[in-house]
């Protein structure tokens, strides 16, 4: 397991030079509420590569989710810039497809093919009926809801819907997924089904994913690389490795080290200033 | 190790036990409802009853009460009085003008709602121009215009057009804006996330996800738009409706509802009048549970936005 990163250089020799899919460097996000203008994120730096599973984590407050609105381009940066495949992201767009923690994102409207074939049509990916009917077919199958393609959401399960937004999302084939707390408003029992799910899905695709969590567990298990961030505002805290690990760890030694680092990380604020840290 | 025992801490400790699902059977799963609660579940069935009962009382005061006719006809006068005028008089005709009038207001006035709407949700003084002028304007009883209206477009549709569109106007656009409004954050973000932008996203994303107050805004305006006519046409003599805007010659057929109602009244044919009064109900629940009603049906309630 390689320890904190301290530079942008790998330790292995061969390292071979790629271009990150998403550059985000020195971004401050604010927003207004009625009577304070509020510092989300202050002079944030990461990178994202191809087929990452990078964990934004941290405490409330910390600007996790602001970020990633940062990254969707619903939010500009008063300082930094965020880069998708070297172009700077100014509006939202179907090349970074968001996935909500609320149920509430899927069109009611329109039944589980539908919301995947309108956001095909509408999002510039596909320009034929027939054709977006046949990738939204192909992603209803993986994550496996035939049966219910003709379904509207208001009738389907909150961990099918959230299954019909990934299915979406992934449909789009954007540069990157970004997911918002996903799985925070489902029941211990799904959850843990749609981790596993998620990571077979990528197995099967490898795509390239930002993910918002707050639970120290699911980020261990989810991210491949995971990035902490301290609250008030939100500042990089570190860069850790956890792409060996997914659920069949959960048990292991391995898994509950790195849980227990990056849980003293997370908490290393609250105690007093001069106690040292087991760190590594 | 005993089975039952209390530990020291008082906790009752019992045996443990696992079952086997599905051998002991399960008991009566579902059983159909008596005939009885199967009959009074029919909700149009209920609303019948209480109709037929109404009908029978209606009769029997009139007829028991001795009332004059010339004040409260019995319900078999109103309903021979209404047959009569559909076959040989041309209530019919009347309905259709009153409803042709009816139905171009309730277009243009939906497209101006439309276009006031569409100011709001692009511009921070669209919206304050509609917030004001609906705060200002739809206490306003529409029949109140109808003076002036009469002045500025003369005694022709024109006059009474006017007015409907007051009527239909604000109900739809104050509903359609704050429904608007009422859209989820999220939904605007997937909206926005797909490149929707400008009219697409009005129309593919705000006006489905904020149909059921939009629904409800044509409703209020429709219903609005109806009593108006009615009294628009009552206040006129209804002769003036002639589209050639010319005053309708005497015993013209040319008139609305609200025409023969009035005219009716005039002539002391007062089964007449209440079979007038019939219809106006009678076209209005055949909109409302006929139009209103199978469009909730069909979107809001299959979409699960609106609870059945």
């Amino acid at each position: 397991m390689n320890d904190t990163a301290t530079g942008t250089a790998g330790q292995s020799p061969a390292v071979p030079t790629v271009e990150p899919i998403l550059d985000v460097s020195g971004v401050t996000l604010q927003y207004k509420t009625k009577e304070h203008l509020i510092t989300a994120t202050y002079r944030v730096d990461f990178q994202v590569f191809q087929s990452d599973r990078f964990v934004l984590l941290g405490p409330s407050g910390c600007g996790k989710s602001t970020l990633l609105k940062g990254v969707a381009g619903y939010m500009r940066p008063v300082e930094g810039t965020m880069k998708l495949k070297g172009r700077v992201i100014t509006e939202p767009g179907p090349d970074r497809v968001m996935v909500f923690q609320e149920f509430d994102q899927l069109l009611p409207w329109k039944t589980v093919k539908q919301n995947i074939t309108f956001a095909l049509m509408n999002g510039g990916k596909c320009s034929s009926k027939q054709e977006a009917n046949d990738v939204a077919m192909e992603y209803i199958s993986k994550v496996k809801l035939e049966r219910f393609e003709d379904t509207y959401p208001h009738m389907l399960s909150g961990g099918m819907k959230q299954r019909v937004a990934i299915a979406r999302g992934m449909a789009m084939e954007p540069d990157i997924l970004l997911m918002d707390e996903p799985f925070a408003a489902l029941d211990a029992l799904t959850r843990r089904q749609m981790q596993e799910e998620l990571l077979q899905l990528w197995d099967d695709t490898k795509f390239t994913v930002l993910f918002v969590t707050h639970s120290i567990e699911e980020a261990v298990i989810i991210g491949s690389r995971i990035l902490i961030l301290s609250p008030h505002p939100g500042q990089v805290k570190a860069e850790l490795n956890a792409h060996q690990m997914g659920h069949g760890d959960v048990g292991d030694k391995d898994f509950a080290q790195l849980q227990e680092k990056i849980h003293a990380m997370i908490f290393a604020d609250r105690v007093l200033e001069d106690e040292t840290l087991p760190n590594g | 190790m005993a089975d039952q025992s209390v530990t020291s801490s008082g906790i009752y400790v019992r045996s443990e036990f696992v079952n086997e699902i599905g051998v002991a059977g399960t008991g009566e799963v579902e059983r159909r409802l008596s005939v009885f609660e199967r009959i009074t579940n029919i909700d149009p069935l209920r609303k019948f009853t209480i109709l037929i009962i109404m009908v029978v009382v209606w009769e029997l005061y009139a007829r028991i009460g001795n009332i004059n006719e010339l004040m409260f006809p019995t319900f078999s006068a109103t309903g021979a009085a209404l047959v009569d005028a559909l076959v040989n008089a041309s209530l019919l005709v009347n309905v259709w003008n009153s409803l042709k009038l009816l139905l171009s207001g309730y277009a243009i006035g939906i497209s101006i709602a439309a276009v006031l709407v569409i100011l709001a949700v692009g511009s921070r003084i669209g919206s304050d121009l509609l917030t004001t002028l609906t705060a200002m304007l739809n206490p306003l009883p529409a029949i109140a215009l109808l003076p002036m209206a009469m002045l500025w477009f003369g005694l022709g549709p024109g006059a009474i057009i006017f007015t409907l569109l007051h009527s239909i106007i604000w109900p739809v656009a104050l509903n359609t804006h704050s429904g608007f409004q009422s859209v989820s954050e999220t939904l605007r973000m997937v909206g926005g996330n797909y490149g929707l932008r400008g009219l697409k996203y009005i129309f593919k994303i705000l006006v489905p996800a904020a149909f059921p107050a939009i629904l409800t805004g044509l409703r209020i305006g429709w219903a609005y738009a109806w009593r108006t006519l009615i009294a628009a046409e009552l206040v006129f003599g209804g002769q003036v409706v002639d589209t050639s805007g010319q005053l309708g010659a005497e015993g013209s057929t040319s008139g609305g509802l609200g025409w023969i109602i009035f005219e009716n009244q005039m002539e002391n044919q007062t089964p007449y009048v209440f079979a007038g009064l019939f219809m106006v109900i009678l076209v209005g629940i055949t909109i409302e549970n006929g139009f209103f009603r199978n469009i909730e049906e069909r979107t809001v309630r299959k979409w699960g936005m609106q609870k059945s």
